[in-house]
């Protein structure tokens, strides 16, 4: 278990590593970057001034030595103007566009990005697994062909539109602006209750709007896996032995239909982040999403390398955490052996 | 006279289909005394499991109890129920089902859940129809665990079902379905997917079950050999009706149903007169076939394909999170000589090696040591070293029968498409031409020339062998290699598919190695037969010598363990419990093999060898 914890943190490590070496060079590659671009502005408008400030903060981050340099330093494995300070050292870097530490700029909407994105997908799994039980049970019913339709519309319908059509009449029939995840007036003060309220009830909308796609997907993926598994011969030992119909589906099939769910926690997890930014921009969510979109726009390298970063790590933990508890559930994964 | 355990009267189950209404037991009636074994015996589709899963009230949904009673006569309480009038998911069912009514399927394997441990899923079984606590149905798992032959019972209790060999996993499903004492087992082909030394123990262990508990056996079965040897009474089926019923005696000594003496003239049997040919109930016939021609081609002066030394071990990883690596020998020192236009049987049980061999032989595989020698008649040329042109034709040369018709064919691709696609691969011929040596490849294997068009789905099992076959000859190659080819096949099925090969054999001369389990089918289709055990081969020898004198403890207790559909020779259950037979470290001396060791093949009469041990070896020389 400990040597095969040891291997895996080891690949884990050598995967990030070359994950950030092309997430820079990636961000780099459009010519110029922000400060140059900023400085030819302020050139054009003759503000000395701030010129003078641009050009110290390119002698600050080293963006006039070469790419592979700047690389290094950014990672924290070659001293910068600073001595060592990147990534490694904890340093996130300074975000241009909003002139400030990129922990600064990040740190609220990080957390609310994980808030939103938890309280999607614990909505996809109440909301899908009963439906998919059901409509798995009692397939061809009337009740699967309607779980199956709403489904259907589900997936065709485009989250952001979805989030529009919201707005507009929520606005309209109750009044209430549903845009942000707080009121207006709770912004910038401490977290109290009335703060957490009112972020509780701006939560539902977003909820429901960036899971509908998912929670349909969901329905009808779990229905098919759990199809599969009903028709198998084990499931059907139960039935013999006098299970009754609830305790015999839960016990074997439902347990076996989780599986390819678990694998996918791996994925999950950077969908959490990433996954939301259109419906983010409309219902102006305080997230990353669009920062990191604004970020890579305007080439503010720090901060988008950061988010990118960001990402890969939950994608490399998701998986680690998904192959243990795979491991941990299913025995013929435990063990290395069956079929 | 005292009443049955079950009465089935006019029983009718319907299936309803796309098509419409499907009638998959039509009119059943028959009695399944106490204490006695009733065989249910029939092909598949003649409707034997339908009436099984109709007595558990299992039946899928599509299907349903359309008239009919299913008396049963509970000798614990006395009262009879009849269970067609039962609602399916009503307390009363629950409780007869698993509880007074139990069964054991066919697969061991997918019949277990593969998440759950062996004790969990067995006491379950008795926590649902008796008022025990966990501890106490764990203490009578162990009990029935015992019972049923398991070395360790309390690490059984925490064993996952995948960990187990196949024999041990049914006799975890016997534990699990006796555990509740029931009166009534009912085995859907218990045995079918076992080997066959298995397949005798398992039978021997139901037998000795069935007169400690009293209990009743409704045994569902296509297998008239393991009729012969169990079965009290027999019960014989054609599409959901009943051809044939009575005593064993009577149904062996005294077929009257021409379906049932049909059935009987199908099954290959050990003691079969020379040359004599099995009938099965549907013949292929086949007007290409009576006038083909071998092709023209030198004939090598040896044996056209020669194994030497084959060795082929396997590394595997002995656990998820540890590095640590084993490594098995599958096969170890194999040497086979097949001889142009005859068959050589490759017998043995499941991991014993032969499609490990086969593979080899098509160079799917490369061994660790050894060489394949191939000689299309210009020498003898080692398969392994084979180059570009070479190896081109080598492939064209040897062609693979595949055991699972149903998988082995591309369900996308018309019959067309699939028997053209080696032609196509090799480039041979224009699109004209191909279509006539389709329609011709089609009249050998009996099958219709309008089929061209169609799927795989639409063919039987028996059709899609024969489509596979088609398929192996389009190259007219001169080997085959048959894996199994008549496994999953029925019995009426499995002897026309045996005669088809004869005959091309005999038309085509092809030289085929014949890779089974089952004795019977090798002893009728082979001239010269080696008997693998543990990655080796243990005897070989000409048919008729292996079968009347056959020397090395394997071979024997492979022999014995053969169920012979003839009530004149039964199995000798008593020689087959020992189960030491298997373990090439265990065989009495000379034969005993120490792990590492190779042993060496020693000739006893002319073409007849045996595997000895190395230290009797050194002592005769």
């Amino acid at each position: 278990m400990i040597r095969f914890l040891l291997r895996r943190f080891v690949t884990m490590a050598v995967t990030l590593l070359i994950i950030s070496a092309l997430v820079f060079f990636i961000i780099k590659l459009p010519p110029g970057d922000f400060l140059s671009n900023q400085i030819a502005e302020l050139r054009a408008q003759g503000e000395s001034a701030s010129i003078a400030k641009a050009e110290f903060l390119i002698k600050q981050y080293g963006l006039d030595r070469p790419a592979w340099e700047q690389y290094l330093v950014w990672l924290g494995v070659m001293p910068g103007p600073n001595g060592f300070s990147g990534l490694l050292q904890g340093d996130w870097g300074w975000s241009f566009e909003y002139d400030k530490p990129v922990v600064e700029v990040v740190g609220d909407a990080l957390w609310l990005t994980l808030l939103v994105n938890l309280a999607v997908v614990i909505f996809i799994h109440v909301v899908s697994i009963p439906i998919a039980i059901y409509s798995a049970t009692r397939q061809y019913s009337v009740g699967d062909y309607l779980a199956t339709f709403i489904g259907y519309i589900g997936l065709a319908t485009p989250s952001f539109l979805l989030a529009l059509i919201l707005l507009y009449y929520m606005n309209r029939w109750f009044g209430i602006s549903i845009g942000g995840l707080y009121d207006a007036e709770y912004a910038g003060e401490p977290w109290d209750w009335p703060k957490i309220q009112s972020l509780l009830s701006h939560l539902v909308v977003p909820t429901v709007v960036i899971g509908l796609g998912g929670t349909a997907a969901m329905i009808r993926r779990m229905r098919a896996n759990l199809l599969d598994e009903l028709g198998k011969q084990y499931y059907v030992t139960a039935k013999a032995k006098g299970l009754g119909p609830t305790k015999a589906l839960v016990k074997y099939p439902f347990r076996m239909s989780l599986n390819p769910f678990i694998a996918d926690i791996g994925n999950l997890l950077p969908h959490l982040v990433s996954g939301s930014v259109l419906v983010s921009l409309v219902l102006s969510l305080p997230t990353v999403g669009p920062i990191l979109l604004s970020a890579l726009k305007s080439q503010d390298q720090f901060l988008a390398g950061f988010i990118l970063m960001f990402v890969a790590v939950l994608t490399v933990v998701g998986m680690l955490i998904s192959d243990l508890l795979l491991a941990w559930l299913d025995p013929r994964i435990r063990m290395g052996g069956g079929r | 006279m005292e009443a049955p355990l079950l009465s089935v009267r006019q029983l009718t189950v319907d299936f309803n289909t796309d098509a419409g209404n499907f009638r998959a037991v039509d009119g059943l009636t028959f009695d399944i005394p106490k204490g006695k074994t009733v065989a249910l015996v029939g092909e598949s589709g003649s409707g034997k499991s339908v009436t099984a899963q109709a007595i558990l009230q299992i039946l899928s949904k599509k299907a349903r109890i359309e008239s009919g009673s299913i008396l049963f006569n509970d000798p614990s309480s006395g009262k009879t129920v009849d269970i067609a009038s039962l609602p399916p998911e009503s307390d009363a069912m629950h409780a007869l089902r698993g509880g007074r009514i139990a069964m054991i399927f066919q697969e061991p394997m997918t019949s277990l859940s593969p998440l759950h441990t062996i004790g969990d899923q067995i006491s379950e079984a008795l926590m649902i129809h008796a008022d025990v606590d966990q501890a106490k149905a764990n203490q009578r798992t162990m009990e029935v665990l015992a019972r049923v032959g398991f070395p360790d019972p309390k690490r059984a209790l925490t064993t996952y079902p995948f960990e187990l060999s196949g024999g041990l996993r049914q006799r975890a499903m016997i534990a699990m379905a006796l555990i509740t004492r029931p009166a009534l087992l009912i085995a859907d082909e218990p045995t079918t997917a076992l080997d066959v030394t298995t397949q005798a123990q398992i039978l021997d262990l139901i037998k000795e079950l069935q007169i400690e508990t009293g209990m009743s056996v409704l045994l569902i079965t296509h297998d008239l050999g393991v009729v012969a040897n169990v079965a009290d009474e027999v019960v014989v089926m054609y599409r959901g009706r009943i051809m044939e019923a009575g005593s064993r005696e009577n149904i062996f000594r005294n077929p009257q149903h021409p379906y049932l003496q049909a059935l009987m003239r199908a099954v290959p049997r050990f003691a079969m007169a020379e040359n004599e040919r099995l009938t099965p109930i549907r013949e292929v016939t086949s007007a290409t076939l009576a006038t083909a021609n071998a092709p023209e081609r030198i004939q090598p002066k040896g044996p056209i394909l020669r194994a030497e030394h084959l060795t082929k071990c396997f590394t595997l990883r002995s656990g998820w999170f540890s590095g640590k690596m084993r490594e098995i020998r599958a096969v170890s020192e194999v040497d086979l000589s097949l001889p142009v236009g005859k068959t050589l049987g490759l017998v043995g049980e499941s991991g014993c090696g032969k499609t490990t061999v086969s593979k080899m032989i098509m160079r799917a595989l490369n061994p660790n040591s050894g060489r394949v020698l191939f000689d299309d008649g210009t020498g003898p040329k080692d398969v392994h070293k084979l180059e570009g042109d070479a190896l081109t034709a080598y492939r064209r040369s040897v062609q693979f029968i595949f055991q699972d018709p149903f998988s082995s064919l591309n369900p996308r691709m018309t019959v067309y498409e699939l028997l053209t696609e080696p032609l196509r691969i090799h480039n041979i011929g224009t699109s004209d031409e191909r279509y006539e040596r389709v329609k011709q490849l089609l009249d050998m294997v009996g099958l219709d020339q309008r089929s061209l068009r169609r799927y795989p789905h639409s063919f039987s099992g028996g059709q899609r062998q024969r489509l596979g076959i088609a398929r192996a000859l389009a190259l007219e190659p001169r080997v085959l290699l048959c894996d199994e080819p008549v496994s999953a096949l029925d019995v009426s099925v499995q002897a026309q598919v045996l005669n088809l090969l004869k005959d091309l054999q005999a038309a085509l001369g092809l030289s085929y190695l014949f890779v089974s389990h089952n004795l019977a089918v090798v002893d009728y289709i082979a001239d010269t037969i080696a008997v693998m055990c543990r990655g080796y081969i243990v005897e070989e020898a000409p048919k008729s010598s292996l079968f009347r004198n056959p020397v090395h403890p394997y071979t024997q207790a492979l022999l014995a363990a053969v169920p012979d559909p003839d009530i004149d020779r039964p199995l000798d259950f008593a020689k087959l419990r020992a189960g030491r037979f298997s373990h090439p470290s265990e065989w009495p001396e000379p034969f005993r093999i120490k792990p590492g060791e190779f042993g060496v093949m020693k000739e006893i009469e002319p073409g007849h060898k045996v595997r000895l041990g190395h230290l009797t070896a050194r002592e005769a020389a």
